[in-house]
């Protein structure tokens, strides 16, 4: 009863006037309230980016389409691409590492709460920036709105003599000022894990959810700083009469791909380690067993990170390096697929023997594992860097990174909402309609992003509006746009399932999934302060140590 | 309901797992559906050149390798998720806590490590064997040079230049005649990619770049811009005609030829070389010697209008003077809103320029 008093309080503000209420949340600070400012804005991006990205479905269902014209598929795919890194996949993870790193690191809040309300708000206000281009973007009469430079916005198109009036500069911008906040967020991050842990909570006993979320924070400060190093950049070749990335002028182009990918593939493990995060505090709980060999994991963790720094040219194999900078890239690339591969393996052994429950969260954790691993070897052939020049700016590369960004990263994002749902709103989901939203997802996964891979094979470059009858792409363009609106169906199930049950839900409890970090042993949603008093641990599971006092786990680790 | 909840999800395995399978199955139906020899379809597992048929052998070996992975992870799961499933008959006791085992993370750990290996090394031999191709003496140089939407070929020892249609000669294994090509941008990024003939390598202005081509036998192949270079390119498309050695030899003088000259199109040629046409674009032998656009001196011996956009015919030159953008919206030549009788005239001169 009490919960649900509070569930109230928090999302319908009753008691409150509107005005009171939306103050509340505008101006807090607490961690729980920003950790879900951050998921709600990106759900809401989410959908603009879905729709975006069904525009450009439309028009590439059939060949010598005249849905949109060719400026209009340009900034869609722009503005897609841009809006889901930066404004969905980062903050949703975000939002979900600030919400869960202090309750499951026994903090009553972040180490800078007032840096954490900064950065939300840097974040929010550069997607606001970036959908202003829309109106205000025109700067000249007849120069585009939104940006059209593709989501790497490679030089020089981006320069003043291809790009005229202002649409790339509410990117630049745009891309800037978030940039900024994600920074705030990673500081914020790494002080709070590694200042703020509850006593006996040394970092070998810290759940593997900080642990990546630690490295991951380490990875934005090195990877984010560099895109904003060259953004600032840009404004000075656009504006200051710098010539960096001006090639007219003697600049480079190739300058602008290294500060890019610099930042662009770190970005992609920044995007999969707390994705793997969640996997790792999903997989055992439904398995009841505890995470397989957890110094691997973090090991692994860490290598990941260092290697990732060292990947970023294979996304440039077909610029013509020398082809010891080609030899050396595959390399990298290859090898960071053994750590990868390792954790794989161990959330396998984690399953193993276990009791498998197959609630929502561990569905999507489990297809995640299956399409993580398909992922995983089409990243092979891509690390391949001969293989790679027939592969790369095709529609094959876009099946391929798809596959990571849905296949593994969404797909266990939709996992940790339906598992931490009950925490954060004090009322369970509907299961059936998770069900629903799971079958359907999969199927219009798989129908868009397996058959996607095939036009790519067949020769159909990515970012072009139109394409050739005959070349033997149409049918599968039309099955991967069947496939987009079956998943948009599931979406909206979710989003509706996530509305429904806030108000109709069963009240969940503060431990509906006889878990084992200490989120669970507070009230869901939990308090202002999260722990009445701070709790101390002694291993790695408390709430199993406090379920099992004959057989803690503090004897074993 | 734990009943019907097992069945249900055994389904959906069964069902992801065929899926799945079906995709790849179609996969390689399609390819090897698609039928030998010169094809409009441009399929990368289909090669005519040496450069696409080395990369071909190092993927059929990456997928061979992906493959078994593919087989024995996936088996894995499905037996673990099938497997340790929670069973209708549980006494609600907790299974046994197990940590780790370093034995087997030591053998999951060096395992991949081998095959990374084996994969590493395969993969040094094929960049090598195509990047650093030693040119041979018989090679025929090209300068193509990326515009936005088009394409500039210049042959420098053969003094031709043409646009939008390349074409290099057979090359056999006796009489190797490989064509090296350099590549190089007039202006935004673009990408030369012709996937039956070579993987793809940019054009990226102040970069220059070269790849090489050998194909094994006459036809046309496909391809097209495959770096995103502005609004047009979608409608950058890349059309390589193969030639025998005759072939090519007599395309070669043809190019080699000034304009013809047409008393009948006079007219015509009176309008083009007193309009903005010949700041943008050059006819060998007359005072039109723009660089801007494509060179139209032998406009005719030309499939295809505007880098492949449209069929070369009377109606679609038309179309195309008359409103670019008709066929090519956002291409950077303007429409000439010229009267209709000029329209026709010019016209008729360009049909002169064969
Ligand atoms: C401002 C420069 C400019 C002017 C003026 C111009 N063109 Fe063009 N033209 C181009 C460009 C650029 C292209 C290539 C467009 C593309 O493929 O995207 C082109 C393409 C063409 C083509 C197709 C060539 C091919 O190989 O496919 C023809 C024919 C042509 N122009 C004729 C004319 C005629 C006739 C005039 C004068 C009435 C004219 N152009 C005026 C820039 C110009
Ligand atoms: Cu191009």
């Amino acid at each position: 009863m009490a919960s649900e008093i509070i569930a109230i309080n928090e999302f319908a503000g009753g008691g409150q006037s509107v005005g009171e209420w939306l103050h509340g949340w505008v101006t807090t600070v607490d961690h729980k309230r920003l950790g879900i400012l951050y998921i709600l804005f990106s759900v809401f991006f989410l959908v603009i980016g879905g729709i975006e990205a069904t525009i450009m479905r439309i028009q590439l269902m059939v060949p010598h389409n005249h849905f949109v014209s060719p400026e209009v598929f340009n900034r869609m795919f722009t503005m897609h691409g841009t809006t889901m890194i930066f404004f969905v996949a980062m903050p949703v993870l975000f939002g979900f590492g600030t919400y869960l790193i202090p309750l499951m690191i026994g903090a009553r809040d972040m180490a800078f709460p007032r840096l954490n309300a900064l950065s939300f708000w840097l974040t929010a206000f550069g997607g606001l920036l970036l959908y202003f281009s829309f109106i205000g973007g025109n700067g000249l009469y007849g120069a585009g709105n939104a940006p059209d430079v593709g989501w790497f916005a490679y030089a020089p198109l981006t320069s003043r003599a291809f790009s005229v009036g202002h649409s790339t500069d509410f990117w630049t911008l745009a891309l800037l000022i978030s940039g900024i906040g994600s920074i705030g967020t990673a500081v914020n991050f790494i002080t709070t894990i590694i200042t703020m842990r509850c006593p006996g909570m040394t970092l070998g006993k810290m759940p593997l959810l900080a642990w990546m979320n630690l490295v991951t924070a380490g990875m934005v400060i090195l990877a984010v700083s560099p895109l904003t190093a060259a953004q600032i950049m840009l404004c000075f070749d656009r504006y200051l009469g710098a010539h960096f990335f001006d090639t007219q002028a003697g600049g480079s182009a190739v300058l602008w791909m290294h500060f890019f990918w610099i930042f662009g593939h770190p970005e992609v493990y920044i995007l999969i380690l707390p994705s793997f995060a969640f996997a790792s505090e999903i997989i055992p709980v439904f398995s009841r067993k505890p995470i397989f060999g957890y110094p691997i994991m973090v090991a692994a963790t860490v290598m990941i990170g260092f290697i990732s720094m060292s990947v970023w040219a294979h996304h440039m194999f077909a610029i013509g390096m020398s082809s010891y900078g080609n030899t050396f890239f595959t390399i990298t690339s290859m090898l960071i697929s053994i750590p990868t591969g390792i954790k794989i393996f161990n959330w396998i052994g984690t399953m193993w023997g276990g009791k498998i429950q197959f609630k929502a969260p561990m569905l999507f954790c489990v297809a995640f594992l299956f399409q993580f691993l398909i992922a995983g070897l089409t990243g092979i052939m891509l690390a391949a860097s001969p293989f790679n020049w027939q592969l790369t700016g095709s529609y094959f590369v876009v099946a391929h990174f798809h596959y990571v960004i849905v296949g593994a990263i969404l797909f266990t994002l939709f996992g940790a909402f339906y598992y931490w749902y009950p925490k954060m709103t004090g009322r369970m989901y509907n299961e059936t309609l998770a069900r629903w939203h799971f079958w359907l997802f999969v199927i219009g996964f798989h129908l868009t992003f397996d058959f996607m891979h095939i036009p790519g094979l067949l020769g159909m470059p990515r970012r072009i509006y139109t394409y050739e009858p005959g070349r033997g792409w149409e049918f599968w363009n039309l099955l991967v746009t069947i496939g987009t609106f079956v998943q948009g169906i599931a979406v909206l199930i979710f989003v509706g399932n996530l509305l429904w049950s806030m108000f109709k839900g069963p009240v969940a409890g503060n431990d509906p999934w006889d878990a084992w970090t200490l989120e669970w042993s507070t009230t869901s949603p939990p308090p202002d302060y999260n722990f009445a008093t701070i709790p101390v641990v002694e291993s790695r599971r408390p709430l199993w140590d406090l379920k099992h006092p004959e057989d803690p786990d503090w004897k074993y680790e | 309901m734990k009943r019907s909840e097992q069945t249900r999800s055994r389904a959906g395995k069964v069902l992801g797992i065929a899926f799945l399978l079906a995709g790849f199955l179609i996969a390689a139906t399609v390819c090897a559906a698609d039928p030998a020899g010169p094809s409009q379809i441009p399929n990368i597992f289909k090669p005519d050149s040496t450069p696409a048929d080395s990369i071909f052998r190092l993927s059929k070996l990456v997928l061979v390798i992906t493959s078994i992975i593919f087989v024995v992870v996936f088996s894995l799961i499905a037996y673990a998720t099938a497997k340790f499933r929670k069973s209708d008959a549980d006494d609600g006791s907790e299974p046994p806590q197990v940590y780790g085992s370093n034995q087997v993370e030591l053998a999951w750990t060096v395992i991949p490590g081998l095959i990374v290996l084996v994969l590493f090394l395969a993969t040094a031999r094929v960049i090598l064997s195509v990047q650093d191709a030693p040119k041979p003496p018989g090679a025929i140089e090209v300068i193509a040079v990326g515009h936005q939407y088009w394409w500039e070929y210049r042959y420098p020892e053969l003094g031709v230049v043409t646009a939008n249609e390349l074409h290099v000669p057979v090359s056999d294994l006796q009489h190797p005649t490989p064509t090296f090509i350099t590549l190089l941008s007039a202006d935004t990024d673009h990408s030369f990619w012709v996937p039956r003939l070579a993987g793809k390598t940019d054009l990226i202005p102040n970069h220059p770049n070269h790849t090489w081509i050998d194909p094994h036998e006459a036809g046309l192949f496909l391809g097209q811009c495959a770096q995103y270079c502005g609004v047009q390119h979608a409608k950058m498309l890349l059309r390589v005609y193969v030639d025998s050695a005759a072939d090519f030899d007599a395309w070669v003088q043809g190019q080699k030829r000034f304009a013809a000259t047409n008393d009948a199109a006079a007219e015509g040629r009176r309008i083009f070389e007193s309009t903005a046409c010949i700041n943008c674009h050059a006819v060998s032998g007359t005072v039109a010697d723009g660089h801007f656009g494509p060179d139209l001196t032998h406009l005719m011996s030309r499939d295809t209008l505007a880098a492949g956009a449209a069929l070369n015919t009377r109606e679609n030159l038309r179309a195309w003077i008359q409103s670019p953008d008709s066929i090519k919206p956002g291409s950077l030549m303007p429409a000439m809103k010229l009267s209709d009788h000029d329209l026709d005239a010019l016209t008729a001169y360009l049909e002169t320029l064969r």
